[in-house]
């Protein structure tokens, strides 16, 4: 919590914005995980955003002449599908699904975290207990188990993935906030805002959230991770997104029980999604050294 | 601690009517049809309406909710329209599979990750401090699909020395406890470095404090002052997370289970809900739900065995 004033305070001179981010963006980039972490998840960004440009193949379009040898060559670089889909073009438009779902997934998350979090903090007694005990049960609540009911009875959709995703996550983020707020109600500030006859939702929002900036950064780093990891998931299960549309997770496992024959076709998806969710627990260990050392 | 332990059993029974409630209310919203899906497409109007009545779908929902309430309390957890057996037949059997898996896994994991957290968190910043961080955060942010896939691929594709496949069935060229080594190896490599991270962090957080700094000033070897001092202090907050992967280690292994064929609970649940197989998914949430309540509470339980401090 400390690493959050250091560019502004320490400095003697009024600094300007520039001077408070590029020293922060120094104190990351010193970081050997954190700078791996970045470079991996800029580079999938730019994939998302290219694939148009980067896919040689629409990615489902199909390639009769490959079935019979759907190995890397020089026409399909990562090779096809057991359906002569070109496997390159459908990671390049998988990252845009992956990168498309797990922000708002975690934005929806941290949204209704924070709208929790700080008003169960701040106002306290019995809509604090209220309010924690419902996060405890859906914490208790193993997301996958839920989402098998919700897919069950209604059906797979990308809505459905982050409903699913948002309300079972957000209970992690609220914990956090709320115990900063709970940490910060009794501070002489808070006191002076209230005197000063601020309003509960000024003080909630202006005063008391700020703080909870750089914990927060860290926790959805991290959450983005485990997300593209859980819409990874529920692909290779056979219950997320509907098919044909390329996901990285639904790629394994269409390929999985062929990979006797051709490793290639799970291998190159693993990799893919393997290497983005890597790369954000990288950040997060950047954005933590950071925080820590200032 | 009486007193704990009940305030405790009321949240888990709480929890459990909360969480059977809201699932049927969640069955209530959709067209699923049971009798429907119970006959098939050629049913005639008639003989759904006649089984309609028979499963009872025709009384108001709360009438029901009360009824499959009372039920449950005598042990009769419905019946399972995909497998077409009773759901306790079926149920228990997973889950004890399941059980089995994850207690193999359990037993490596627990003493694995506490070695390499409490080494990694007592040498804070040294080169083998950041190699552990950075291997254990590489290895569970891996998916187990993924883990999965790239060990079927060396040792059942290249070398061809145990089993892709773990269905139990002890005919065949692979023995049992051949079965269970791919299984266990990928969740112990997710779930090991998850741990090692927990502990790692909660020892650094010891070894910070002024009491580790008093041991050491007054003479005491660094090892006693670890053994000592340190690592019961440290392990307070990593048994909750350990506990907690219990939790994990039963519902979470639908992956592991589904990549080897391996007859579990998940898996169970995954065709249940493939399936729309209501029955079945409502009594294995309730069955989820239970574990990962009552998980928590023994972890509770375990800290305030550690620690004199909170016991009241």
């Amino acid at each position: 919590m400390s690493g959050d004033v250091n560019g502004a305070s320490s400095a003697s001179t009024e600094p300007t914005a520039l001077d408070v981010w590029s020293r922060r963006l120094r104190g990351f980039f010193r970081s050997i995980p954190g700078t791996v972490g970045f470079s991996i998840v800029a580079f999938w960004i730019a994939v998302a955003i290219l694939a148009p440009l980067i896919a040689p193949f629409p990615p489902n379009e199909i390639d009769v002449t490959a079935i019979g040898d759907p190995t890397p060559s020089a026409t399909h670089w990562l090779g096809t599908d057991h359906l002569g889909r070109d496997i390159l073009s459908r990671i390049s438009w998988g990252a845009r699904t992956v990168l498309g779902l797990a922000p708002i997934a975690v934005i929806g998350a941290t949204f209704v975290g924070i709208l929790f979090g700080v008003t169960s903090g701040y106002f306290g007694g019995w809509y604090d207990v209220i309010v924690m005990r419902i996060a405890d049960i859906l914490l208790s609540f193993p997301m996958i188990i839920l989402y098998m009911i919700i897919l069950a009875l209604f059906g797979a959709s990308a809505l459905n993935i982050i409903l699913v995703i948002s309300t079972t996550k957000a209970p992690i983020i609220a914990r956090i906030v709320r115990g900063i707020a709970l940490e910060l109600r009794e501070r002489e500030y808070i006191a002076a805002a209230k005197l000063r006859g601020e309003s509960s939702l000024f003080i909630m929002f202006v005063e008391i959230l700020p703080n909870a900036r750089g914990p927060l950064i860290v926790e959805m780093c991290l959450r983005m991770g485990f997300t593209i990891v859980t819409i990874g998931i529920l692909g290779f299960l056979g219950i997320g997104l509907p098919p044909p549309d390329p996901d990285w997770g639904g790629m394994v496992k269409d390929a999985y029980g062929m990979i006797f024959i051709w490793p290639h076709m799970s291998i190159f998806p693993c990799l893919a999604i393997s290497s983005l969710v890597i790369a954000f627990s990288f950040v997060a260990i950047g954005l933590r050294e950071y925080r820590y050392h200032g | 601690m009486i007193r704990f332990v009940l305030k405790h059993l009321t949240f888990l029974v709480i929890t459990l009517f909360a969480v059977s409630f809201i699932i049927f209310m969640l069955t209530q919203l959709t067209p699923v049809d049971a009798a429907r899906v119970k006959l098939g497409a050629y049913a005639t109007e008639e003989q759904v309406a006649l089984m309609t009545k028979q499963l009872g779908l025709d009384r108001p929902a709360l009438e029901r909710y009360g009824a499959y309430v009372l039920s449950v309390l005598q042990g009769d957890l419905g019946h399972s329209l995909h497998f077409g057996v009773p759901v306790s037949d079926i149920i228990f059997d997973r889950l004890g599979n399941t059980l089995v898996l994850g207690a193999i896994a359990f037993s490596f994991i627990v003493p694995l990750s506490i070695f390499l957290g409490v080494v990694a968190g007592i040498n804070e910043t040294s080169i083998i401090d950041r190699c552990i961080l950075v291997v254990s955060t590489f290895f569970t942010s891996l998916p187990e699909f993924a883990t999965g896939v790239v060990l079927l691929s060396i040792f059942v594709v290249s070398l061809g020395v145990l089993p892709g496949l773990s269905s139990l069935d002890a005919g065949g060229d692979w023995s049992v406890a051949q079965q269970f080594v791919l299984p266990v190896a990928t969740i112990v490599i997710f779930d090991t470095g998850y741990v090692a991270n927990m502990v790692r962090a909660s020892m650094i957080e010891v070894m910070r404090q002024p009491f580790v700094r008093t041991a050491v000033l007054k003479g005491m070897s660094f090892r006693k002052v670890v053994l000592v001092h340190a690592l019961r202090n440290g392990m307070l907050n990593p048994v909750t997370v350990i506990f907690l992967q219990i939790n994990y280690l039963i519902s979470g292994v639908v992956v592991v289970e589904t990549i080897f064929g391996y007859p579990g609970f998940g898996r169970m649940m995954l065709e249940a809900a493939m399936n729309k197989d209501i029955a079945l998914l409502e009594a294995g949430a309730l069955v989820a739900v239970f574990v990962a309540v009552s998980t928590q509470i023994l972890g509770d339980l375990a800290i305030m065995v550690l620690d004199p401090r909170i016991r009241t």
